[in-house]
């Protein structure tokens, strides 16, 4: 047993898939069975259609959009946690990181729309381009803001950066927003038309009346976060780099005895953070099709408290707050409208949410997974 | 230290790269705006009949010149710059040195007033043409209207902009109490929709829309399934799901095209095969860059609007040939009524300037504007009590684009000239 659980493949590869497995299927079957619940105890107060049914019939694409959201959520809360874990603040303008990201990888896609040389690429090229520029320019504007926003004030209180990362995420919005609009004074980014993402992939389930629709795109958007989320997993428990950076996150003045080039250790977290939030940003554009400079603020503002739900400083928290997250919104805005007759409608998801949040911090303050940490400052 | 004084060095450079770039629009944005009309005029006229100089008139311009919103905010505001450039010939020839001060709101309530109060401080400013969201113009005019600077509106449609009964706000196009029940007469008698889907986009504009339309619905029967508004304008999965499960005939979304184009692409994809139906708020042809293929596919897309295209008008001919030649693209929707705005605020300035035997006052222009009789592109411009056009024009459109080109080849199924419910 000790062999097979230290065999590389099994602790890097199976293990955190089957971990993502465990908590898609169950926060997945919870919350289904919970609106199943409600359906039959309302049943009777709604006469113009069968609740039971109709809760049924839309069931699996909100399970789907939920999830697809969930892991936008989950990889942006990962660059929220990684900084928490070894800096202990919130990088407010991780939301602007993700943002540039989408916007570079889209305006890469729309040059080579430009260039005609769109249509004829294989889709999956384009897309794998697009994905590594945009994690090259945010993981290294992330460095940047770094050194010229973070690093000059570690030594001070900790609301000092938190403000500057604050004012960071201003001034990269309206920076964004500046050279985006120099020629034609439009903002807008709009993913050129190419390849068959916005197909989908029809299974017919027996038993179901509708048969599952799973588009394209979410498939590509699951798919790449995964690979990344099992990358991370292995880069951070699996090697050297990764020791330091927990090792960092422990304790920094220890890490710093023991020979850890403790500056270079936070560039890398914030490489990585950034990197894995621009990734995010190009598939949320594949998926949302148009950005523009203030799209970033609310996935960031969820991701962020998704980092928060599952404990913030832990990476599978992050994973598990961002997925429940995804599907309690996706629950919220599907159902509350169904449910109250109307009277609440979509738009009250955020609500529905932050509610749940709010009742789970009561119980667990310091999150889902999270442990409770002396504070260090 | 020497690291610290890096990045300071490098801060400086990010900011001086900053400002060499944004240094160049403003340089190159500030004369196209304002020097056509008043270089030009009195350098050619000056030898023959030498006016004596009267000083400045300026009149402002406001609506959403950058975001999401700019390609009809920008129509705004060059439709009102030819018209300046064509009709301003009056008041040059009385000395006065007219020119146009565009200002740009964002679509945003906050700036539109804080600019409306930076317009009331300028005295020089006498009449104004704007907005295009009624959202920004509501909060907008209460300044204009304490300080009693008169302005024409292209574009809005929301009744309340006229029905507090400013003298001061005046709007040369419908409104949406007739526009939405029109659209639902359309749904309800063309199209046969027995079940109706109802999006809104949470402003004065979009939500006002949408209730005129559900209570028009009602009276005839037609079943709304969900009354919804969102902000959302990425990701509108969670909406089209029980959007999709739930079979509407007629999706009728109320707001502007920028986030329908996105919810339309969606939709669509995700398997509604009913009509998307919408107000004048569609009518822009980067709606078709932003749904492509949704909107002729299934059901197709139609929406009314108070603007029809300049092919509507006959005396627009030539104003789509000037625009297009002036600027290098055809008008989008508003560009004509900005243009006639602007020139009932030029008659006007001049009726009031000749009662008064030299520079009018804010007062006295606004009482012109409600007075005046002009003869414009898109109808005969005569103002009601409240500032609203007696009977105004109304289009039903049927999308046929699916690129930003071929806007122009979208059909007008039908045209009503329909009376002002009044106040």
């Amino acid at each position: 047993m000790k062999q097979f659980t230290s065999n590389p493949f099994y602790k890097f590869i199976l293990f955190p898939i089957g971990q993502m497995l465990v908590f898609i299927l169950g926060a997945s079957l919870a919350l289904s069975l919970f609106i199943i619940l409600l359906a039959f105890l309302f049943r009777s107060n709604v006469t113009d259609f069968d609740l039971v049914e109709r809760t049924l019939l839309i069931l699996p694409q909100v399970l789907i959009n939920g999830i697809t959201i969930g892991f936008v959520y989950a990889t942006i809360a990962l660059g929220y946690t990684m900084v928490y874990g070894v800096l202990e603040f919130i990088n407010f303008s991780h939301s602007e990181i993700f943002m540039v990201g989408g916007i570079v990888g889209v305006e890469l896609m729309a040059y080579f729309d430009h260039t005609g040389a769109l249509q004829t690429m294989n889709q999956y090229v384009v897309i794998g381009l697009a994905i590594l520029l945009g994690m090259v320019i945010s993981g290294s504007l992330a460095v940047t803001i770094e050194r010229i926003a973070y690093k000059p004030l570690r030594g001070a209180p900790r609301l000092v950066p938190l403000i500057s990362a604050i004012g960071m995420s201003f001034f990269l919005q309206d920076a964004v927003r500046l050279i985006l609009s120099l020629t034609t004074g439009e903002f807008n980014v709009i993913l050129p038309n190419f390849g068959t993402f916005d197909e989908f992939l029809i299974l017919a389930v027996p038993g179901i009346e509708n048969p599952l629709r799973f588009q394209i795109k979410s498939i590509l958007l699951v798919g790449v976060t995964v690979i990344m989320l099992v990358g991370l997993n292995y880069l951070v428990n699996g090697t050297k780099v990764g020791k330091a950076i927990r090792a960092v996150a422990q304790d920094r003045p220890s890490a710093s005895l023991m020979g850890i080039n403790v500056n270079l250790i936070i560039s890398i977290t914030f490489l990585i953070g950034g990197a894995l939030g621009g990734a995010a940003g190009v598939l949320f554009a594949i998926k949302a099709t148009r950005l523009d400079p203030f799209v970033g603020f609310f996935p960031g503002l969820k991701a962020f408290t998704a980092a928060v739900l599952g404990g913030i400083g832990n990476l599978t928290g992050a994973l598990l707050g961002g997925l429940i997250l995804g599907l309690l919104e996706s629950f919220g805005a599907s159902y509350l409208s169904i449910f109250t007759n109307g009277a609440f409608g979509a738009e009250y998801k955020d609500i529905l949410a932050f509610a749940i949040l709010i009742i789970v911090l009561i119980i667990r303050p310091s999150g889902l997974l999270g442990q409770t940490v002396a504070q260090k400052a | 230290m020497n690291k610290r004084l890096l990045a300071l060095l490098s801060v400086l450079v990010l900011a001086s790269m900053l400002l060499a770039a944004c240094g160049q629009p403003v340089a190159t944005e500030a004369p196209v705006a304002t020097d056509a009309p008043a270089t030009e005029a009195p350098a050619t006229e000056a030898p023959t009949e030498a006016p004596v100089a009267m000083g400045t008139i300026k009149i402002a311009t406001q609506s959403p010149l950058s975001g999401g919103q700019s390609l009809l905010g920008v129509a705004i505001k060059q439709g009102a710059e030819l018209a300046l450039e064509q009709l301003g010939g009056d008041l040059t020839a009385m000395g006065y040195d007219v020119q146009l001060a565009p200002y740009d709101d964002q679509a945003t309530p906050d700036v539109g007033v804080a600019n409306a109060k930076n317009i009331v401080a300028d005295t020089e400013i006498l009449c104004g043409v704007g907005h295009l969201n009624s959202g920004v113009m509501i909060p907008s005019s209460e300044e204009y209207h304490t300080a009693g600077l008169a302005f024409i509106s292209p574009a809005n449609t929301n009744p309340v902009v006229t029905t507090r009964g400013y003298l001061e706000v005046n709007r040369v196009v419908g409104r949406d109490d007739v526009q939405a029940p029109a659209a639902e007469e359309y749904a309800f008698s063309t199209l046969g929709a027995k079940s109706v889907y109802v999006i809104h986009d949470k402003t004065a504009y979009g939500q006002g829309v949408a209730e005129f339309f559900r209570t028009a619905a009602e009276e005839d029967g037609i079943e709304i399934l969900a009354f919804e508004g969102t902000e959302e304008t990425a990701n509108f999965d969670a909406i089209v799901t029980p959007l999709v499960a739930s079979n509407p005939d007629v999706v009728f979304f109320a707001g502007i095209y920028n986030q329908a184009g996105v919810f339309f692409k969606q939709a669509r994809e995700a398997g509604f095969e009913g009509t998307f139906l919408g107000t004048d708020g569609m009518d822009s042809s980067d709606l078709a860059d932003l749904a492509g293929d949704a909107l002729t596919s299934g059901g197709g897309m139609a929406y009314t609007t108070v603007a029809g295209p300049a092919s509507a008008y006959p005396a627009a001919a030539t104003f789509a040939a000037d625009y297009e030649a002036k600027f290098g693209a055809a008008p989008e929707a508003y560009a004509a009524q900005a243009y006639d705005s602007m020139g009932v605020c030029l008659a006007s300035i001049k009726a009031a300037a000749e009662a008064a035997g030299g520079t009018p006052t804010r007062a006295q222009v606004a009482e012109a504007i409600r007075a005046v009789t002009y003869e414009g592109l898109t109808s005969t411009i005569a103002f009601d009590e409240i500032g609203d056009l007696p009977v105004a024009k109304y289009f039903i459109i049927k999308v046929n684009a699916t690129s930003k080109d071929t806007w122009a080849s979208n059909e007008i199924i039908a045209s009503f000239d329909l009376p002002s419910p009044g106040k």
